[in-house]
């Protein structure tokens, strides 16, 4: 059982965060400088750069600002960009948590919204102490995973040990989500056969086809040069390694970013915008990835990694599972799992997935993650479009 | 899986026609893979794949029992398996250095 935060809105989190906002990149700097002297007390920092409007990132600003793990949001705006910002303050409102914009052109410059913001920021900070707690189960819990800076070992070890603690979770009800269909290239018809009706197994492969078309639009896979260094040759081997992140259950879903699964099981989200390619690349880096799970509700990801990546993120605490043994004797400290055991024959699968699985109920329940103890903060946000999920995609709501 | 294999290469699947080095290895070591003797002929790091049977210009590279891209070139045992001598069926793999060496040779 864990002990979470209760929002006013019913759900649960497993945080209590407090969000600085940049609604345009001319808002960072002011943003940045609210934030900073709070950051060791539970503030982060969010924000989308662009100022034109797009429906996508609206759809994330929202889903963030009412993340289960945040408890309230300062809307920092220069004024005039084209974000919406009247609807995410009404949205972050109705949902019981409180809301502040700050208007940087309105309130008379840098130093005058920095003065406002912090005061507004002490004082929402207080008033989330008395956030009240109360028992979640692992049936309302959403975890995510992702993989970053690969090697030939993240198939072998880290990732199918966090399949194997998405297995043990499933079993549980919670809600697991597997994504980057760019990287599951080559993977469509096996995993299409794991679909719980032949319905969604379709949708899968058409999913993972849009997915090989719009990087091929690109001309450049979801595979980079360091992951080449590391042992990968071709992208269907990194797909392959990739893959391995689902564990083995049944795929109740395909959902897309910012879309909550309404029941416990393993759902795809489709990172890959529809349409003709328009905003370049579909995710830029790995924390544009866990921004999008984060948007479907996960409440913490799972991220494995061989060359070493040494990222968290805003708002949902990231458990770094190490592939490679080599490199976690060179970055130890940056990693929560030491799962090129395996590969020494020091552990089994079973048991770092064991491991795992035990580390996602205790960092519910409080604690830290090496990121989150090392202050890592990372997120991006940036512009693509998407269609609705339609009713294939989703056979358990029907 | 009847063939014996060396402790330190893993092979996936029945199937594959790759080898995997568990550790880094030296080129040089000999091996027995599936019951058949190889010798590395360059450096095997922790993950990367060798050959250990031939394998022919043309010829599906199969890992995990899956196909992962096709042999760009002949492929003898011992010889490292990466984008050198395998290609993507789906989307070539970008390199920092078109000229950059992953393997030199007795290194």
């Amino acid at each position: 059982m864990i002990n979470a935060y209760l929002r006013a809105d019913g759900r649960k989190g497993i945080r209590n965060t407090l969000v600085v906002a940049y609604l345009v990149e001319c808002a960072h700097h002011v943003s940045r400088e609210i934030y900073h002297p709070f950051r060791d007390k539970g503030v982060h920092l969010i924000g989308f750069p662009g100022c034109f409007p797009n429906v996508y990132s609206h759809k994330m600003m929202e889903r963030l600002c009412t993340h289960p793990n945040v408890g309230g949001a300062l809307l920092v705006s220069l004024g005039c960009e084209g974000f919406n910002k009247g609807k995410l303050q009404e949205t972050i409102r109705k949902s019981g948590r409180p809301v502040k914009l700050l208007e940087i052109q309105g309130t008379g410059g840098t130093r005058k919204t920095i003065a406002e913001g912090s005061a507004w920021i002490e004082q929402t900070l207080k008033q989330l102490e008395d956030t009240p707690r109360t028992a979640m189960g692992l049936d309302e819990l959403i975890v995510g995973t992702i993989c970053g800076g690969s090697d030939a070992t993240s198939g072998l070890t880290a990732n199918p040990a966090m399949g194997r603690a998405f297995d043990f979770l499933v079993e549980k009800d919670a809600t697991c989500i597997f994504e980057e269909t760019g990287e599951l290239i080559g993977m469509e018809h096996w995993m299409a056969r794991r679909a719980e009706n032949p319905v969604l197994g379709e949708e899968i492969v058409k999913t993972v086809a849009k997915a090989a078309k719009y990087y091929a639009t690109y001309g450049h896979a979801s595979i980079g040069p360091g992951n080449a260094d590391g042992g990968l040759t071709t992208i269907e081997e990194k797909s392959l390694g990739a893959y391995a992140k689902s564990g083995q259950s049944v795929i109740s879903g395909i959902i897309k970013p910012g879309d909550v699964p309404i029941k416990g099981g393993l759902y795809l989200l489709d990172v890959v915008p529809d349409g003709e390619p328009l905003f370049g690349f579909p995710n830029i880096s790995d924390n544009a990835e866990i921004a999008e799970l984060m948007a479907c509700g996960s409440h913490l990801s799972l991220f494995s990694t061989g060359r070493g990546s040494v990222v968290g993120s805003a708002i949902a605490p990231v458990i770094k599972v190490c592939a490679n043994p080599e490199t976690y004797k060179r970055m130890s400290d940056d990693m929560d799992v030491d799962a090129g055991r395996i590969l020494e024959g020091r552990a089994t699968l079973d048991e770092v997935g064991r491991e795992i699985y035990d580390l996602i109920l205790r960092v519910a329940n409080g604690e830290q993650t090496r990121s989150e103890a090392l202050g890592h903060q990372e997120f991006i946000l940036t512009y693509k479009s998407f269609e609705p999920i339609g009713p294939a995609c989703f056979p358990s709501a029907a | 899986m009847t063939a014996t294999t060396d402790p330190r290469v893993l092979i996936l699947a029945p199937d594959d026609n790759v080898a995997i080095a568990k550790s880094d290895l030296a080129a040089g070591t000999p091996l027995t893979v599936m019951g058949r003797p190889v010798t590395l002929k360059a450096k095997a790091l922790v993950g990367h794949k060798f050959a250990f049977k031939p394998v022919k210009k043309g010829e599906t590279i199969v890992k995990y029992g899956a196909p992962i891209g096709i042999a760009t070139a002949d492929i003898a045992p011992g010889d490292p398996m990466h984008i050198h001598n395998v290609t993507s069926d789906y989307i070539p793999t970008y390199t920092l250095d078109e000229g950059h060496q992953f393997f030199k040779e007795g290194h």
